[in-house]
């Protein structure tokens, strides 16, 4: 199985990937552990968002399906839900109506 | 774990190009809308039987229409074709008869103008079919090996569980059909906007990677003069982040096999690997969308070789197609459980955790296998015969596009 945590929520696509995706819904205070780090989440993650599955460095590329989806915009620490906030396009600027529409904080 | 272990030798329908078919149909094809009727009525009545209906609506000429019919009706599914005139229309059924008969199939045309109208083209046409079934149970059959099937696929009906589950395992089915030998197609270039150059740096030589790069821009074009958005603030919401993340979801598809080739409707690829199929029209955009619906598309990855095509669907897509089986992958566990009649394989598992994206992969390879040795698809079983083809225009594909 390519679950990631003790949770099993948290799924790795490929092998190559830095981010997993949340196939079940994660709640504030939730606690997993993901690549090695002991982590709790501060907030609500919705299914089909994604959390770093590693520390990921500013300006690293962010790889998704084994493929870059963008650069990372800060630190993103292991398990920190990645978004907007924290990943831009390395390919055009989102635009989207408002980000607190994701519940982003 | 390798599929090289359970690739068994199938048998296959061989045609006189050598190319082996994995059904045995007869197609009737109306040549303009106006015979669609009669070619209907005809179909009609070999309902269960290996009778497929396709056609071209359209009374002015079209060289890519032109195409697409002649390569159809030569497709190694194929057995024979009864092409169905009214007479008038602009089509050149004289040589499209010609170039099926020049492959051996039995072919034969009901003009309805000169037959004396739609009673006498119909009974005329069903006498014709009849004896054509007989006919094409003698073709030979020959070993099929995996490394000669042609696989196509494309996605329709997507919610925001394709690019996470059925996608990703299609391209693991893909990844081990290459390594087997066959020739695998992907397209949808116009949702591939923001990975061109992820794409270009995995073709076989530069040269084709530039072309991979101009096929995916001449579609962001195309696609902005249609006024088609490429990133909607619903699929933040979903959880997509970048215009990258969300064409993951077409582009994954691809599995990780170097790119091969970029073929336009109707090229076949002759070698295995992975090919991107350009379904966009070349020069300024002329008529409408690259292609009004999943079934368009169907149909020219079928014009392409295509023996069989992976259709993955998150919201749940029924369709099928003439001439060519297609397997259904379901995304959405939800979905799935409501349309389980339509779908042959469950990639929804993969979100609730019950399966891993190798083990669906392997699951569509196993399934290929299975529909390439004679088992019926859902959409097959149910009856499905889908097809639509329209105008478009291409330029004929460059020499660096199949540098192999």
């Amino acid at each position: 199985m390519q679950t990631e945590g003790r949770s099993r929520k948290l799924l790795r696509i490929h092998r190559d990937d830095d981010v997993l995706i949340v196939v079940a819904p994660v709640c504030a205070g939730d606690q997993d552990l993901v690549d090695g780090h002991e982590v709790v989440f501060t907030q609500n993650i919705a299914i089909g968002h994604k959390v770093a599955a590693r520390d990921i460095k500013a300006g690293e590329k962010v790889y998704k399906c084994g493929v870059p989806i963008g650069s990372a915009k800060e630190m993103i620490p292991a398990g920190a839900h990645i978004h907007l906030h924290n990943l831009k396009s390395d390919y055009i600027v989102t635009y989207t109506l408002d980000k607190d529409h994701v519940s982003v904080k | 774990m390798s599929p090289s272990n359970n690739s068994p030798t199938l048998q296959g329908f061989l045609r006189s190009d050598g190319r082996k078919g994995i059904r045995n149909c007869i197609v009737v094809a109306y040549l303009v809308e106006c015979a669609h009727h009669v070619a209907r009525e005809i179909v009609d009545s070999f309902r269960g039987q290996s009778v497929h209906l396709i056609g071209f609506g359209g009374c002015y000429p079209n060289a890519y229409a032109d195409r697409m019919m002649n390569k159809l009706c030569t497709h190694p599914n194929v057995g024979g074709a009864l092409l169905l005139s009214l007479g008038c229309e602009s089509f050149n059924r004289h040589r499209l008869a010609e170039a099926i008969a020049r492959t051996g199939r039995p072919v034969s045309t009901v003009v309805i103008q000169q037959t004396g109208g739609t009673r006498k083209s119909i009974d005329a046409g069903k006498t014709w079919v009849e004896q054509a079934l007989q006919q094409i149970v003698e073709v030979p059959r020959a070993p099929l090996h995996v490394n000669e099937l042609v696989v196509g696929t494309v996605c329709g009906g997507s919610d925001a569980t394709s690019g996470i589950s059925a996608n990703p395992a299609v391209g693991r089915a893909f990844d081990m059909l290459v390594e087997q030998g066959a020739a695998t197609i992907f397209e949808e270039t116009g949702e591939m906007i923001g990975l061109e150059n992820v794409m270009s740096a995995r073709a076989v030589t530069p040269e084709l990677g530039h072309e991979l790069k101009a096929s995916v821009e001449k579609a962001a074009y195309y696609y902005k003069q249609m006024g088609h958005a490429s990133f909607a603030p619903g699929n933040a919401e979903g959880g997509l982040t970048t215009i990258e993340e969300k064409s993951i979801g077409a582009y994954c598809k691809s599995g990780d096999s170097p790119i091969s080739g970029l073929i336009k409707p109707g090229d076949i690829p002759r070698k295995s690997g992975l090919y991107l199929l350009d379904v966009v029209p070349d020069g300024e955009p002329r008529f409408g969308f690259p292609n009004i619906n999943d079934n368009a598309e169907i149909a020219e990855l079928i014009a392409c070789g295509s023996h069989v095509i992976l259709f993955t669907t998150g919201r749940g897509s029924v369709v099928g197609s003439a001439i060519s089986p297609v397997i259904k992958i379901c995304a959405n566990p939800e979905t799935y459980e409501r349309m389980s009649d339509d779908m042959d394989v469950n990639a929804g598992k993969i979100l609730r955790l019950e399966a891993s994206v190798d083990e669906v992969g392997e699951e569509i390879y196993r399934k290929v296998l299975e529909v390439a040795s004679g088992a019926q698809s859902c959409s097959e079983s149910l009856g499905h015969q889908e097809f639509v083809l329209t105008y478009k225009s291409f330029d004929p594909i460059g020499p660096a596009c199949l540098p192999m």
